[in-house]
């Protein structure tokens, strides 16, 4: 595997299946008394978090420390950031306190690919603007092939505000190297231009497409993200790209409900759908915790290369 | 319990276990254990893919016979006794190796020993199996050789 994880398209297939087989066993871990590893003793894991997270930022940071790293957590709050250091002087500050891995979330698009060419450890993109979330995408590689089997062949709806979405980038792209079609549905004014390009089906209408999905994943409307009216109002997006019971009977019996957190109720998802039993969303939370796990054993774990 | 150490031991055990069925009538709990995750030379090899935990039931004072094809640097064994330390607390913790090659690098000895086979450090050592290499055999090579010369005591197991 490559040094860094910048985007799920740096990883091949094998390297894909290798990082889900190794969350596998990482997963036991979780169920044991003592839930720690001794790998990565002695390696320090810089959290590096920019924007406002919950799920990913204690996610990876319990992953380290079953693993037994050192774990520093920084949040640009409260941090000399806010006082006007730049990305590079605070990356290399932190570099110089002997940081082994830094998992980077920033707002700005990219800014996990700068950092890697000014450190010398292993830099995990934790979601950058609204460009890639690889690690939340083979968690839901993870999750999909736990509940149906496998990942060849299967029918992955995405629906949602797939504009302002790096979750639904890093899902294409890791998903069509695993084997899975993907159709993206979204209002046309929530997709990006240049979307023919990606490795996808796009589809405006969620009835049509729902009998035929083995997954489908909500995304969240990211209004912090929109400085335009992208849709008339919350009422009229939610009945015509809101997951409701009428819709989710509409699913094939195994199909499965995803959604990556944090989701707005009655929005994007009625709340006796996100409860319901085909919902993993508190399950992709705990595996969340398996495949970081994975991803920091293979990035850290080997020889300082 | 019999405990067998990814990938060969895993299937020594098992033949183990059946042989003890055989002949003592007793059905004995197999499973595995990796012991990747707790290698000391992992920083020196670089990242290694995970075998497979698979525990029969709970340690806990039971008496476990840890299994593995071949005993050498003593390194595997005692992560295998860390990694089983934090499974649970056995009662007694046992060994059995099918070759014990000598060269120890720690304090650390079998309790059963299949073949005692002297070798020197320039040779390999390999236990092939028919579960995991198609045929049973014990292969001594050199190490330097591009091309292995195999002066092999085939042995069946």
């Amino acid at each position: 595997m490559d040094r860094h994880l910048l985007s799920a398209a740096d990883l091949s297939r094998e390297e894909a299946t290798l990082v889900l087989d190794t969350a596998e066993e990482m997963a036991l871990v979780g169920d044991r008394t003592v839930k720690k590893l001794p790998t990565l003793r002695g390696r320090t894991v810089v959290n590096l978090f920019f924007e406002d997270s919950t799920r990913t930022r204690t996610s990876f940071e319990v992953a380290a420390k079953r693993l037994s790293a050192d774990v520093i957590t920084f949040s640009a709050k409260g941090s000399s950031v806010s006082k006007g250091e730049s990305l590079k002087d605070t990356a290399l500050t932190l570099e110089a306190m002997g940081a082994d891995g830094v998992i980077c979330r920033h707002s700005a698009s990219g800014a996990p690919h700068r950092l890697a060419n000014w450190i010398h450890g292993s830099v995990v993109n934790a979601g950058d603007g609204t460009h890639e979330h690889p690690t939340q995408a083979l968690l839901d590689a993870f999750t999909m092939r736990r509940r149906l089997g496998r990942l060849e062949g299967l029918s992955v709806t995405i629906v949602g505000d797939v504009l302002h979405s790096r979750v639904a980038r890093s899902n294409v792209l890791l998903l069509s190297t695993l084997g899975a079609s993907v159709t993206l549905v979204a209002p046309p004014t929530l997709l990006p231009v240049g979307i023919d390009a990606w490795p996808a089906e796009v589809s405006y209408d969620l009835d049509a497409t729902l009998p035929k999905s083995d997954v489908v994943m909500m995304l969240r409307v990211q209004r912090e993200r929109m400085s335009a009216s992208y849709f008339p109002t919350v009422r009229e997006y939610s009945r015509r790209y809101g997951l409701d019971a009428n819709r989710v009977g509409m699913l094939p019996d195994h199909a499965i409900v995803m959604h990556p957190g944090p989701m707005v109720r009655g929005m994007e998802i009625a709340s006796e759908v996100a409860d319901g039993l085909r919902s993993t969303i508190v399950e992709q939370v705990a595996n969340g915790v398996s495949v970081r796990m994975a991803v920091l054993y293979l990035l850290l774990g080997g020889s300082d290369a | 319990m019999l405990l067998g150490i990814p990938t060969r031991g895993v299937a020594l055990a098992q033949r183990l276990a059946a042989k003890l069925a055989e002949f003592e009538g007793h059905t004995v709990p197999v499973g595995s254990l990796d012991t990747t995750m707790y290698r000391d030379d992992l920083r020196l090899r670089g990242i290694r893919p995970l075998g497979r935990t698979e525990l029969p039931g709970s340690v806990d004072d039971k008496v476990v016979v840890l299994v593995d094809d071949v005993l050498y640097s003593g390194r595997t064994v005692r992560a295998a006794l860390d990694a089983l330390s934090d499974l649970g607390r056995p009662r007694a913790v046992q060994l059995a190796v099918l070759v014990d090659r000598g060269h120890r690098e720690l304090p650390i000895r079998a309790d059963y020993v299949g073949k005692n086979l002297p070798t020197s450090q320039g040779e390999n050592v390999r236990v092939l199996l028919a579960e995991v290499d198609g045929r049973d055999g014990v292969v001594i090579e050199r190490r330097i050789a591009d091309e292995p010369s195999r002066s092999a005591v085939e042995r069946r197991a």
